[in-house]
């Protein structure tokens, strides 16, 4: 049977292709129109697999753009598709932290990787890629390099959470002659410290399950082990967490369907 | 199906003030009073009306940001951006003001408000334990009363006070019986039409009539229910709303859970229930203060410490409405609600093994998308997806 799962986030759109075992994926900006890029990338997918859009039983929406897409059959929240997802690639339950463009979410789930609880960031940036991306600007590089530059460094305290605020610290840290590298650090201990305050309400989790586009970031990645105190995963296809987790939706909605 | 005196609640909001003007006019007068620890009975004994003028209203706050901090509840800031404003018809009708020393943010606001119109402040005890709380508190009572009659220049007798105390408490009656319609299974009345009902009723200063309406609709409502009738499927998700005061123009939390597929059949709040679960003794050998002392003290408010009344009535609705969730709003930058959700969690998630999600928002609508993820993974969490 095969499935899609597709998720419109607010910078990216990934979507999998799911047939038993074998996950196919794809990642495209999501631009201006969350409809467009939802189905462009699904069809692009479509013809990188040689599959046929009628041999697709079933198609999950998920993501923020999710209310957009009109050709999808059921849209399920991006919660529960990013436990589902993260769950599939790490079995056994646990904590699954996400950190996307806009915002950035906490999830708990038992063994069985059903949902128990969540929390979400609110209104302000601070702990999302967006932060990250900001201040990579004001520091005049790309958010790919970061996680290189910060290695190892030791970093320097940026005090302010408002994404506006920090951007002026880090420009007049970089006034005073500031190292770089320990300022990059020092905004990536800021992004993990602000994650983690909010996920550790759920108490000492089994495993934490790193997903969404930030947990590429080796640093930020080894600065959250360290703030959680406890081994961070980070699946391979984490960024597809959500895709992957609505087609597996998919697949349940259509063997209900068939049954 | 909606009710069909939902349509008179509905027109009640602009005839309510015409209402008001005309028993102005006709030299009554008014009582504006903020919360539900404003003893309304002292101000029937007196004579007088008594409208309630909480704000829950965006519109006026940015008048409000002027004289008032802007991380401030938008509750208070509406309240006050009505009284700076002039946009507030029950406001201006107004004679004199009642107001309790409750949270910090509307003490101090209070101080302010009260260079507009005559006011007088209540200090409500800290914590309802004790004979001293008590003893205080009606105290408080007594010293209000004095107030008043001096202000409108008439006597309040022992006997208009235990008149009122019958008719408040049969007000309090219908409220609870209107509030009971939705214990039925699915409910037969949408959670925002309640809340309009209880919202518009605040405003309506003939007692004796208002009550009237909400048992015509409590009837219609009943009937509904037993024709099987509901505008919700039976699987929609049974909501308890607890936190902050919720009315028009701040229910976009209550309409959002419907919106999504819930069905809000239980406010604990204290523009829902919080102020009905306990009537004033109408014991005639019980001091007539200690017995308003004892009902409105009793109110299980956030700012009271230690606030255990909330846990039993959570408790206690959770129950009787049969709620498969509970929901706590909390307004930006209210504390005592904040800091309150900590404990609430726990206990509904451990003690009553319910799901639990809180909320914190203002009256705005610029968050209105994230809010919906929020609330649409709770309800597939609730639905167990
Ligand atoms: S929450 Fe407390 S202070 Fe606020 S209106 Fe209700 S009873 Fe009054
Ligand atoms: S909502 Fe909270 S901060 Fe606002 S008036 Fe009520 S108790 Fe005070």
């Amino acid at each position: 049977m095969l499935t899609a799962g597709i998720d419109v986030g607010s910078v990216a759109t990934k979507v999998v292709l799911l047939r038993d075992h074998e996950i196919y994926h794809l990642v495209r900006p999501t631009g201006w129109s969350p409809r467009d890029a939802g189905l462009n990338t699904f069809q692009e997918l479509l013809q990188q697999t040689g599959y046929q859009e009628s041999e697709v039983v079933c198609k999950v929406g998920t993501g923020y753009g999710r209310i957009s897409l009109d050709f999808i059959d059921k849209a399920v929240t991006e919660i529960h598709c990013h436990a589902r997802g993260a769950n599939y690639l790490v079995n056994g339950g646990g904590l699954v932290i996400d950190i996307g463009g806009q915002d950035s979410k906490a999830i708990l789930m038992n063994d069985e990787g059903k949902v128990l609880d969540f929390t979400m960031n609110d209104k302000c940036a601070a702990g999302t890629g967006r932060f990250l991306q900001v201040m990579a600007a004001a520091l005049g590089v790309d958010v790919s390099q970061l996680a290189e530059l910060a290695k190892d460094q030791q970093p320097l305290e940026i005090n302010s959470m408002c994404t506006v605020f920090a951007e002026s610290e880090v420009i007049s840290l970089l006034a005073k002659g500031s190292n770089k590298q320990e300022i990059i650090a020092g905004i990536h201990r800021s992004v993990t410290r602000r994650v983690w305050g909010m996920a550790s309400r759920f108490g000492a989790a089994k495993q934490i399950i790193f997903t969404g586009g930030v947990a590429k970031n080796l640093d930020v990645r080894n600065r959250l082990a360290k703030e959680a105190g406890a081994p961070v995963i980070a699946p391979e296809l984490g960024q597809f967490a959500g895709a992957l987790g609505a087609a597996l939706y998919a697949r349940d909605l259509a063997s209900k369907e068939l049954s | 199906m909606r009710p069909q005196s939902m349509k008179v609640f509905d027109e009640l909001r602009n005839l309510n003030v015409l209402t008001v003007q005309n028993a102005k006019q006709n030299g009554e007068r008014v009582v504006g009073c903020y919360c539900t620890y404003s003893p309304q009975e002292i101000i029937l004994a007196a004579g007088a009306h008594a409208v309630t003028l909480c704000g829950t209203r965006q519109e006026p706050i940015a008048a409000a940001e002027r004289d008032l901090p802007r991380n401030l509840c938008p509750l208070i800031k509406s309240s006050y951006g009505f009284a700076v404003s002039k946009k507030c018809p029950y406001f201006e009708a107004a004679d004199v003001l009642v107001a309790e020393t409750t949270c910090d943010g509307k003490k101090k606001m209070y101080e302010l408000m009260s260079k507009i119109k005559p006011m007088h402040v209540m200090n409500l005890p800290q914590s309802q334990t004790g004979e001293q709380a008590l003893a205080a508190w009606a105290k408080e009572m007594e010293i209000f009363k004095d107030w008043l009659a001096e202000k409108f220049a008439v006597e309040i007798t022992e006997e208009d006070l235990r008149k009122a105390i019958k008719l408040m408490n049969r007000e309090r009656e219908a409220m609870r019986r209107l509030h009971a319609t939705t214990k039925v299974k699915p409910s037969p009345v949408t959670g925002v039409d309640l809340l309009v009902a209880v919202w518009t009723k605040g405003f309506n200063i003939n007692k004796e009539d208002g009550i009237k309406l909400v048992e015509d609709l409590t009837a219609e409502i009943e009937e509904l229910a037993s024709q099987g009738i509901s505008p919700f499927s039976p699987e929609a998700p049974r909501i308890l709303l607890t936190g902050c005061p919720v009315g028009f123009g701040s229910e976009k939390v209550v309409r959002l859970l419907e919106e999504c597929g819930a069905s809000v059949v239980a406010f604990e709040n204290c523009s829902g229930y919080k102020a009905l679960d306990r009537l004033v003794d109408e014991d005639e050998n019980k001091d007539v203060m200690i017995a308003l002392a004892e009902k409105y003290l009793s109110i299980p408010c956030s700012c009271m410490t230690p606030n255990e009344g909330r846990l039993e009535l959570i408790n206690k609705l959770a129950k009787e409405y049969q709620v498969d969730a509970v929901v706590d709003l909390t307004w930006q930058a209210c504390h005592t609600y904040n800091i309150e959700a900590f404990v609430i969690r726990d206990y509904v998630q451990n003690q009553l093994n319910l799901p639990y999600l809180h909320l914190e928002t203002d009256y705005s609508e610029s968050d209105v998308e994230q809010l919906r993820v929020r609330v649409q993974a709770f309800l597939e969490l609730v639905q167990g997806a």
